[in-house]
């Protein structure tokens, strides 16, 4: 088993104040991970801090390979279109994934590589972020909300993609509210509690 | 990998500057209306125009590269491609030099290549017109360094150009008083070479300091 991502007694602080309480966890290879909270407990803090983008006010996170981060805003440029949006991510993360034309076909987006990412509804949008993920493949995805906006056949879409990533030897830590993965893997439940407030 | 993050930005970053038209366009019609509009405020003598040739087009030259400076960052903090920075291997501060470079590209190189133009038109005298470009071309990356610093800085406030306009003026006065003594040691036939190394030793201390700073800048608006 090699080990993907590593946190211990890891947690993060706005102005002084711990957002949530210390969070130990070790992602293996093949392994879901599922952040589970009531709103305001700090998943996608935890989400972003175990990406990369905030860093750890006590504790340490240590990512052994490279991650990728999908949250809730699109990480795209309205004014490209979705091929564009796509190309650049392949180039900037060093992709050799699926080229465009199959990322958006396996995503539900087929023919729709000319339109400027502006004019997507929602749930193209999070499908477009998904695109993302399949050509600049990265081992470790970390997704927020992943569920979000989409419908039945969008949500079995991430479904099966999460269940192909894994066992192809990623791992994946999301967090969700209303719907929980349906795969074959065990999810490993962290239930993340928020920081008590000292008043 | 460092490499190919860099280009990547800068090429998407070109693309969408040419998509909006306007954004490139903006410095040269700021650069030839102050040209075409100053002689017809203090009068159409050659030699005080001549005089005056240096200061103008620098002025021109600095306000382009500040109107675009609002949105160098903010339009990638509202739609999430920023955090995307630290995501991954590409150091920030790396991506920060790559996204400077490209607002040098759009509001500098069209003011540099058209400044000869414009001095003409001022009467600058012609053997003073390589020192002028010369100029611009070491002085205005630092506009572009200085500038995205004060919009890190300010990225966090909501009205943040006003802030920005006041920490920007001090810190770039110095490299308008190098360079205009450039241009017009040159046009009297002096050298000038101090100035220009001067206006050199700035852009190092620039180019060594500000990504540095400025991807740590963007990190706190982000946390």
């Amino acid at each position: 088993m090699t080990r993907m991502l590593e946190a211990h007694q890891a947690t993060f602080a706005r102005n002084g104040e711990a957002v949530f309480t210390a969070v130990d966890l070790a992602l293996d290879a093949g392994q879901a991970l599922i952040v589970l909270g009531p709103n305001g407990c700090g998943k996608t803090t935890l989400l972003r801090m175990l990406a990369g983008i905030l860093r750890p006010w006590q504790g340490k996170v240590i990512r052994h390979c490279q991650p990728a981060f999908l949250g809730h805003l699109p990480a795209f440029k309205g004014d490209l279109s979705c091929r564009e949006n796509l190309a650049f991510q392949r180039r900037f993360h060093g992709g050799t994934g699926l080229d465009e034309n199959r990322a958006l076909a396996r995503v539900g987006l087929a023919g729709l590589g000319l339109r400027p990412a502006r004019t997507l509804s929602a749930g193209q949008k999070r499908r477009l972020g998904l695109a993302g993920l399949l050509v600049a493949p990265r081992p470790l995805w970390l997704l927020d909300e992943p569920y979000a906006s989409l419908d039945d056949v969008g949500c079995e879409l991430v479904d099966r993609l999460l269940s192909d990533h894994l066992s192809e030897g990623g791992a994946v830590a999301l967090s969700a509210h209303q719907r929980k993965p349906v795969i074959d893997v065990d999810l490993v439940r962290l239930e993340l509690a928020a920081a008590e407030v000292v008043s | 990998m460092i490499v190919r993050s860099m280009s990547a930005l800068i090429a998407r970053d070109l693309r969408l500057a040419i998509r909006h038209g306007g954004e490139s366009l903006m410095p040269l019609i700021f650069l030839f209306s102050v040209i075409i509009l100053i002689p017809l405020g203090v009068g159409p003598g050659p030699n005080l125009l001549a005089a005056i040739a240096p200061g103008m087009i620098w002025v021109a030259a600095l306000l382009a590269s500040l109107l675009a400076l609002e949105n160098l960052f903010r339009p990638d903090l509202d739609d999430g491609t920023l955090e995307q920075w630290w995501v991954g291997q590409c150091p920030a501060s790396a991506l920060v030099v790559a996204r400077l470079f490209s607002h040098w590209l759009i509001t500098a190189v069209p003011v540099i290549v058209f400044a000869p133009l414009a001095a003409q038109m001022l009467y600058l005298p012609a053997e003073a017109l390589p020192v002028l470009v010369l100029s611009l071309l070491i002085g205005t990356p630092i506009l572009s360094l200085v500038g995205g610093l004060a919009a890190a800085l300010t990225l966090g406030t909501n009205r943040g150009s006003v802030l920005l306009s006041i920490l920007v003026f001090p810190l770039i006065v110095p490299v308008l008083i190098f360079a205009t003594g450039a241009v017009s040691a040159a046009a009297d036939g002096m050298s000038a070479r101090a100035h220009l190394g001067l206006l050199g030793a700035l852009l190092i201390l620039a180019i060594t300091l500000v990504p540095l700073a400025t991807s740590a800048a963007l990190r706190l608006n982000i946390e």
